[in-house]
């Protein structure tokens, strides 16, 4: 398609999911990031609302975002808008013709589309819409199959479902340029995969997470926690190239129990790398392999363009290194047998988040990122329990509650300089997260204490 | 494993001063077909431990005819850049174990997933 110079003066329209909220806006600046676009909102943004008008981009820019993006639904090429119909009249009359004219030719055929956000309409009302558009210098033909342009007048009546107005609060009518990707939830949801397991992550928080990265085509991505792969499942529909290391041999294996209430066990092929066969990724799958994350066994570079993973907080997986506190009794040969399980002993939290942040200071490219998920307590919740690295720039910190007590907290850091001998982390006792156990008693007692359900915690603390 | 997996790893055996590369002591290595990616192999050149690579390649049977200098303007040379992406990419050791160069220490790699996990009495 012919696109007229001067374009990059437009106004787009985005379409916004009204849910996981806190993670749009990231999500879309980082997408904005890795076009190398700044985020210009125009005049009266509200990051809550179900529609943003963005400047400085071009159609290209706008296709790009849409081509990644799981938070946006649809992308516009802003014609006008106003708080009435006779508004959205003037300003749409006031749009220079000559941007107008290349989609409203005589050979040209269209559609128009009405979305209304927070109310239904009903089919006569939606033609009313549509006749009442007349103004509009349209000469092409009306195709509602196939039509080579495709218009839409959005109406939105608010964001409380229980307090709908009678007219909308605001209107926009643009050209629609793309959808954007939250088909990617369906089709790769967990439900269909061929491999998951009891914490496998949500197939739309994957994909978020692989955007907060800005992982992109040709990138090398880690994950040190992999568990099922999920993580890497995402970067690689992205066009990463990736591995991970997992402690669980039988995880990394794909052998033992299944976590699907239909099956008893594993089958023979259940592992990641048949996961990325599924969705065609299997050509950027590198290695996974059994490990351990607060050892590291990478040589000391700057290897990985991202790190991204969601780290084991002992609640429904266990937070485990290798190591024992007792006293060890070797066999008198000094050989293990092959079948050997090397002790494990409790990894702290808070130690979890020192090696994850150290280790993604040496091991990220400049610029690289580190995205985890930080579990928390909210009632006592600060800004400063995020943890903080000299090297580790914090980009964003996005909330998703789990109940009425906890939450976990998305966190994006960037990598800004290279480490040198003392910097390790500032402070390497974050609180809340220095018992092993200390999120873990708090989220149980919070649960037991809102079931009423106190005999139960003996149960639960005893390790 | 892949190579490119092997040239990144090292040993992390306790007091282990030069723990790289790790030895290869293969039982089963196979060539899997991987789609190649000109622009991939050129950007994980510069990461790379070459001579490792090469030696690598070497112990499992495989360098065919890798150079044993990285070649200069690489980005250029599908032809080199090939070679460098089956060795990376293609190659992949099955069964067998690597072998810390220092302490002796065996990881094993069963169903070509290394094992890295270090004993209680080794960390």
């Amino acid at each position: 398609m012919a696109t007229p110079h001067g374009r990059s003066c437009f106004q787009y329209l985005f379409h916004l999911a009204q849910d996981n909220l806190d993670f749009r806006l990231p999500e879309i600046k980082s997408l904005l990031a890795l076009t190398g676009k700044p985020f210009q909102p125009s005049g009266n943004f509200k990051e809550k609302a179900p529609f943003w008008c963005l400047d400085g981009l071009c159609e290209e820019d706008v296709r790009g975002i849409m081509a990644r993006s799981v938070c946006a639904k649809s992308a516009f090429e802003l014609w006008g808008h106003g708080q009435t119909h006779s508004e959205l009249r003037t300003s749409l009359l006031k749009y220079p013709s000559e941007n107008m004219s290349p989609f409203m030719h005589k050979e040209s055929t269209y559609r128009i589309n009405v979305y209304t956000f927070n109310k239904t309409l009903e089919f006569t009302d939606r033609i009313k819409r549509i006749d009442a558009l007349e103004y509009l210098p349209f000469e092409g033909t009306v195709s509602l199959k196939s039509p080579q342009h495709i218009f839409c007048l959005l109406e939105d009546y608010g964001t409380e479902p229980n307090n709908i107005p009678e007219h909308p609060l605001y209107i926009y009518f643009g050209r629609w340029i793309a959808d954007g990707q939250r088909e990617l939830i369906r089709s790769h949801s967990v439900k269909n995969r061929h491999f998951i397991g009891n914490t496998s992550m949500d197939a739309g928080l994957s994909f978020l997470m692989a955007n907060h990265a800005k992982v992109k085509e040709n990138d090398l991505v880690f994950d040190p926690f992999v568990g099922t792969g999920s993580l890497l499942v995402a970067c690689s529909h992205f066009g990463s190239y990736v591995c991970g290391i997992d402690i669980d041999y039988n995880t990394i294996h794909g052998r033992g129990r299944s976590s699907r209430t239909n099956q008893k066990w594993r089958g023979p092929d259940e592992n990641i790398r048949a996961n990325l066969r599924q969705y065609g990724t299997e050509k950027m799958y590198l290695d996974v392999m059994v490990s351990d994350a607060s050892k590291s066994v990478w040589r000391d570079a700057a290897l990985f363009d991202a790190i991204i993973t969601d780290p084991p907080y002992g609640i429904r997986e266990s937070t485990r290194r290798t190591g024992s506190h007792k006293d060890i009794t070797k066999p008198a040969d000094g050989i293990y047998g092959e079948s050997h399980v090397p002790v494990s002993q409790a990894y702290n939290l808070s130690d979890i988040f020192t090696d994850l942040l150290n280790f993604s200071a040496h091991h990220l490219v400049m610029g690289g990122r580190l995205v985890y998920w930080l579990p928390v307590y909210s009632p006592e919740y600060k800004e400063e329990m995020v943890p903080l690295h000299p090297c580790l720039q914090l980009i964003s910190n996005c909330e998703q509650t789990l109940s009425s007590h906890t939450s976990r907290r998305l966190i994006t850091m960037e990598k800004i300089k290279e480490p040198e001998e003392f910097d390790r982390l500032a402070d390497p006792s974050f609180s809340p997260y220095q018992g092993h156990n200390a999120f873990r008693e708090k989220y149980f007692n919070s649960l037991n204490k809102r079931c009423g359900k106190e005999e139960n915690k003996s149960d639960i603390n005893g390790e | 494993m892949k190579l490119l997996t092997h040239n990144m790893l090292t040993s992390h055996v306790k007091g282990v001063m030069k723990g790289y590369p790790l030895l290869i002591k293969a039982t089963e290595v196979k060539v899997n077909e991987v789609e190649f990616n000109p622009q991939f192999v050129s950007r994980m050149i510069p990461k790379l431990e070459w001579n490792a690579l090469v030696q690598a390649a070497e112990e499992l049977g495989h360098r065919q005819d890798l150079p044993g200098e990285l070649v200069s303007d690489y980005e250029k040379d599908e032809e080199f850049l090939k070679k460098v992406h089956r060795a990376l990419l293609e190659v992949e050791v099955i069964e067998g174990c690597l072998q810390c160069p220092e302490s002796g220490r065996e990881f094993p790699i069963s169903r070509g997933i290394p094992n890295m996990l270090l004993n209680e009495d080794e960390v």
